[in-house]
């Protein structure tokens, strides 16, 4: 199929290509802190990318989703602090209770709507994160530093070496994005979609919505798991700030400001927001200021936002 | 009021309802006919909705039974119900707004090709999902509307594409409630054609205000006031039902 370029196709290459390039770039500019500042953008970018599968197309808008940033980062730290250091446990370890987390979660949320909704995964979240901060032996407040990244057990494949760390954040956004393409596309992608947009309809005609809905919410924490996984290994440290829950709502609003229901809105949306704040921090303490009203224009002027500003027509860029 | 319940595919056994102080149903039995069209009429709150949605399993009897082919399906799920051949449209326009047309029509052709656990192969390339949704679209005289958001379609449009999702999951029995709401004369008169087409290979059951259309249609019509029969007949014993004319039909001109 040909397509001329959209603007939005524009955005999302150019971003891309951006990324791609910042290892490169940011030395040769003299600025070698933007490799970190983009490495995280893009673990942040993967988080919104995961929340906007279930919010921007199965309508459930998610107040806790940060608590699997939490569960992936504290799955490389806690096993770390107990010497277990090898990717091929940890990264298990990460993903399974991702999943299993969403799992039970699911299971209790998606039986509300709406601002019920809002309220139980924001109320569950917080559990997790009250029995992060108690857990004196994992550092409570202070968190947990981790000595060793993940370790593969090939020197092909080190973590320890920031370019690897850096390119494998790059390749899991990539598959990140892929993966939610596809499935957006496919028949469980249409199931989704139109559950959000007339959840009667579809059970009317069939499709008992509850477990695809709850498929979709795992398959969201499990990429959100990914992502923690990912920042505890580029930051070497996990704290119950992962997963507080206005991290949940920076998530939210990085996902808005891109564009829900675009495939990249949520990386755009974390692009603009973290960059924004990065550079507004710098020339001015009070930058909070300027940063709030900003987003509320966007959210009253720009219901699309980002990525809706630039024509794109929701799912389909 | 006993029916005959001989050939009846659908039929409802002592259905009771009520919300709170409420009885929207009272013992209420009928039983419908496969290549029939069985009309529910019934003023404003006789509970003609109600009725339809205990039967498609979107409301919860109190008590009582409903059968679907010889099988109890008190219990089911409105999914599983439609899954075995019972389908429903609905009196306020129920369709995917932001769908197209076209897409309108796959999910439900999807859906009675077993489940939607697939996650990778795009759904609007599956040409075993296009073709009969296409063919579907062209039956109900939507053909060239295919690509249009479903949204943007006029009243009339929408109550077609309405029937056209229901259509889409195969029933072998459909409930229709109010398909011809806000209709023009001449919408309602084609639509009126449609629905007396597709009678011939299924079972009916129709909720409708409009009695023009339900005594062009019905073979047997039942008649609700306040969640009760009041009288089910031919539509030639409902027109001649003293107690018809006054309760419901009073000042009707028929």
């Amino acid at each position: 199929m040909t397509r001329r370029l959209t603007p939005a196709g524009t955005v999302t290459a150019l971003v891309l290509a951006l990324c791609a390039a910042v290892p490169y770039l940011a030395p040769a500019l003299d600025e070698p802190f933007y490799v970190i500042v983009f490495a995280r953008i893009m673990i942040w970018a993967i988080a919104a990318v995961s929340l906007n599968l279930i919010m921007g197309y199965g309508g459930m808008i998610s107040f806790g989703h940060a608590v699997y940033l939490g569960i992936g980062g504290y799955a490389v730290g806690i096993l770390g602090f107990h010497d277990v250091t090898s990717a091929w446990v940890q990264l298990p370890v990460a993903i399974g209770l991702s999943a299993v987390v969403a799992l039970v979660f699911g299971v209790i949320c998606l039986r509300t709507r709406g601002i019920y909704f809002i309220m139980i995964t924001l109320a569950l979240a917080q559990m997790v994160y009250f029995l992060s901060v108690s857990a004196e032996r994992y550092g409570s407040d202070d968190g947990l530093n981790i000595l060793w990244r993940s370790d593969f057990g090939t020197r092909l494949f080190d973590l320890e070496d920031s370019v690897v760390m850096y390119y494998t954040i790059f390749a899991v956004l990539l598959g990140c994005l892929l993966v939610k393409w596809r499935i957006v596309m496919s028949r469980f992608g249409m199931v989704l979609r139109a559950s959000s947009s007339n959840d009667t309809r579809v059970q009317a005609v069939g499709v008992p919505t509850f477990r695809y809905r709850l498929v979709a919410f795992v398959i969201a924490g499990v990429m959100c798991g990914l992502a923690g996984f990912l920042q505890a290994n580029l930051e070497r440290f996990v704290s119950p700030d992962m997963m507080n829950w206005h991290r949940s709502g920076e998530l939210i609003l990085m996902t808005v400001l891109g564009g829900t229901s675009t495939l990249f809105g949520p990386v755009v949306g974390a692009v603009v927001f973290l960059m924004l704040s990065e550079i507004l921090s710098t020339i001015t303490i009070h930058w909070h200021l300027v940063f709030g009203p900003f987003l509320v224009l966007v959210v009253l002027f720009a219901r699309g936002g980002v990525m809706g500003l630039l024509g794109s027509r929701a799912r389909h860029d | 009021m006993t029916e005959d319940t001989r050939d009846a595919v659908l039929v409802a056994q002592g259905l009771n309802k009520s919300f709170g102080g409420l009885q929207a149903a009272t013992d209420l039995s009928v039983s419908a006919r496969r290549g029939e069209i069985h009309a529910v009429i019934g003023p404003n709150g006789a509970g003609k909705t109600t009725f339809v949605h205990m039967l498609s399993g979107f409301l919860r009897p109190d008590s009582g039974k409903i059968e679907f082919q010889g099988h109890d399906i008190t219990d089911l799920s409105p999914a599983a119900r439609v899954r075995r051949g019972l389908a429903r449209s609905f009196q306020i326009t129920s369709v995917f707004r932001e769908f197209t047309v076209l897409e309108n029509v796959v999910l439900p052709v999807q859906s009675r090709q077993g489940h939607s656990f697939r996650f990778w192969r795009p759904a609007l390339n599956d040409p075993t999902l296009l073709e009969p949704a296409r063919a579907l679209l062209e039956e109900v005289g939507l053909g060239d509307r295919a690509d249009a958001v479903a949204g943007h379609l006029a009243h009339g449009e929408q109550r077609q594409l309405e029937i056209a999702i229901a259509l889409a999951t195969r029933p072998s029995f459909l409930l229709l409630d109010e398909p011809m709401a806000g209709m023009g004369p001449d919408e309602n008169r084609a639509l009126i054609d449609f629905l007396g087409e597709l009678k011939t290979d299924r079972g009916m059951l129709l909720v409708e205000h409009d009695l023009d259309a339900v005594f062009a249609l019905a073979d047997r019509i039942t008649v609700l006031v306040y969640g009760r029969v009041v009288v089910s007949g031919s539509p030639d014993e409902i027109r001649k039902d003293a107690q018809v004319r006054n309760a419901y039909l009073g000042e009707t001109q028929m």
